[in-house]
């Protein structure tokens, strides 16, 4: 009953200018909300320090994460790399001639599947050994060489799919000569399985540092509407509607999320920065082309967004769990 | 414009703060609610603001019955209801222009709007020389005219003061409530609480009298309406 007098008002007041009123309602509407953003906003930047704090503490709750998920898509990124350059490597049995381990490598060079072959005959193997293992004195000992012709086989670029690579072991297992074939991709399912540990682990962590940093904006808000208690008794006694009283609180949020984000993104942008160049020395020491990807330009926004996002959520739980209280019964006395 | 029908105010078992009240008040009059303190002066107030409901019996302002309303309507209702206080509750982290502004921005007036009526209400009780001072620099009488321009600045048809001359010399008193007597010539209903006998017996208005929660006076005229 009561809107429907006030919009006749309204509307009345809107013939009158020759405007739509749902236009002038709108235009006052967005009026209002830029101008209780614009409050917010100020009111935080009046008090640097207790900002700054809140931002920071937003920050690092939400660069940990997302550093981590970072770590993750170049793991990711780099088991992907590394799958797909395995190798297949066949042992020869150990009475095989270096003529026959030559006939046999060029057999399989011929192969389709086949990218390229490397023969590592049996002495070379051994001098290499010998060299790389410090075992010289022992090896001495030994009558025979105990190592056999060795073939490095690289599948073409279309075999090297996990089915691929299993047809060309079983193909090259068939032939005579051949004692053992090995693919060594332990290592890499055990990455893998790591890796997906990892994802859930981080995953776990952000889901709590969320609900962290929801209950931090909501802590600091409701300081705020503890200070702002006189404010809103008044708004509630001249008629302001409950969006009304709350909305400046839930901009207050958003722009602790906004600064949060904005702090998040730095540390994100310093630590990488910091990291670079001993992550660089190690991946060079494992011959990897792996490197730590910084945040995208839709990345840093995503991870701006979700920060406000979640500031908002924190503005929200204070103000329904404090706002409702505050009624103006108690301002008129006894 | 206001009914009291049969209205009674129980807050607890053994408290009653009002008995079966029965009133009406019309369009453009002025009254004044009287009664010791603790008679139930601002209680009756708070039913009009639905600041508190009724135990029992009907409130009804402007046609509307207040029992009944849903919570989210409220704001609604206050919009059309001026409410002047004793301490004024004025905030002080704003100019007088921004405290008299706030009933326009809650309905979402435009800034021209806004600017235009303010200072018509300032205008109205003599501070539009003062619109940007911070209220804590004016003296109580000024102090309290801010608290009238603010609750009259949506012209609504009901006004409301709780005890507006308490802290106030008689010579500013009598200005107050000079202002209040010309809201209700503009149709405006006034209903004035205060124990101020002598400014009531003065301005020789309808008097409502409360004691111990009962009418005990002023109800009759337009009773069972």
């Amino acid at each position: 009953m009561a809107t429907d007098s006030r919009s006749k008002q309204e509307t009345a007041r809107g013939a009158r200018k020759g405007q739509a009123p749902w236009r002038q309602q709108a235009d006052s509407y967005l009026n209002h909300h830029r101008k209780v953003a614009a409050d917010s906003a100020r009111r935080l930047w009046r008090m640097p320090v207790a900002s700054f704090m809140t931002w920071t503490v937003m920050g690092v709750a939400l660069a940990l994460p997302v550093a981590l998920l970072l770590l993750l898509t170049s793991l990711e990124g780099v088991s992907a790399g590394w799958e797909s350059s395995a190798r297949v490597t066949a042992y020869l049995k150990l009475d095989s001639s270096l003529e026959d381990a030559r006939g046999l490598a060029q057999e399989i060079g011929s192969d389709g599947r086949v990218e390229g072959v490397e023969l590592v005959a049996r002495d070379q193997a051994l001098a290499e050994f010998r060299v790389s293992s410090g075992l010289e004195d022992a090896l001495d000992f030994l009558q025979d060489n105990p190592l056999p012709h060795t073939l490095l086989i690289t599948p073409e670029d279309s075999a090297r799919s996990q089915a691929g690579v299993q047809s060309l072991v079983t193909y090259v297992e068939g032939m005579e000569s051949v004692e053992q074939v090995q693919v060594d991709l332990g290592w890499l399912q055990r990455l893998n399985a790591m890796t997906d540990l990892l994802s859930r682990a981080v995953w776990a962590l952000s889901m709590l540092l969320a609900v962290a940093v929801v209950l931090v904006i909501g802590n600091t808000v409701r300081l705020a509407i503890e200070n702002r208690r006189d404010e809103i008794l008044v708004a509630k006694l001249v008629g302001g509607t409950d969006a009304f009283v709350r909305r400046p609180f839930l901009y207050t949020g958003a722009w602790f999320g906004l600064g949060g984000g904005l702090v998040a993104f730095i540390l994100l942008e310093l630590s990488l920065w910091w990291l670079s160049g001993p992550i660089e020395r190690l991946a060079g020491l494992y011959r990897s082309d792996f490197s730590l990807n910084g945040l995208s330009i839709d990345g840093a926004l995503a991870l701006i967004i979700v920060a406000m996002v979640l500031g908002w959520l924190g503005a929200w739980v204070a103000v329904k769990r404090h706002m409702d209280d505050i009624e103006p019964g108690e301002i008129a006395g006894g | 414009m206001i009914e009291f029908r049969q209205v009674t105010k129980r807050y607890d078992s053994d408290h009653t703060a009002l008995r079966q009240v029965n009133f009406a008040l019309d369009r453009g009059e002025l009254a004044f609610l009287t009664g010791h303190s603790g008679a139930g002066k601002s209680t009756l107030l708070k039913l009009l603001m639905v600041m508190e409901r009724p135990s029992a019996g009907e409130v009804v302002v402007g046609g509307q019955k207040l029992n009944s309303l849903p919570r989210r309507q409220i704001p609604y209702i206050r919009r059309h209801i001026g409410v002047v206080f004793q301490n004024h509750q004025l905030l002080f982290d704003r100019t007088v222009f921004d405290n008299v502004a706030m009933p326009l921005e809650v309905t979402g007036a435009s800034p021209s709007d806004i600017g235009r009526r303010v200072r018509a209400a300032l205008d109205k009780v003599g501070l539009l020389s003062k619109e940007k001072m911070n209220p804590m620099q004016l003296s109580g009488g000024e102090q309290q005219r801010v608290g009238i321009a603010r609750a009259v600045v949506n012209k609504p048809p009901l006004l409301l003061a709780d005890e507006p001359t308490g802290n106030l010399d008689p010579e500013l008193s009598a200005d107050i409530m000079n202002l209040f007597g010309q809201f209700s010539q503009v149709g405006v209903t006034v209903l004035i609480a205060t124990h101020d006998i002598a400014l009531v017996n003065e301005m020789n208005c309808r008097t409502l009298t409360l004691d111990h929660g009962r009418l005990v006076a002023g109800g009759s005229p337009l009773m069972g309406v």
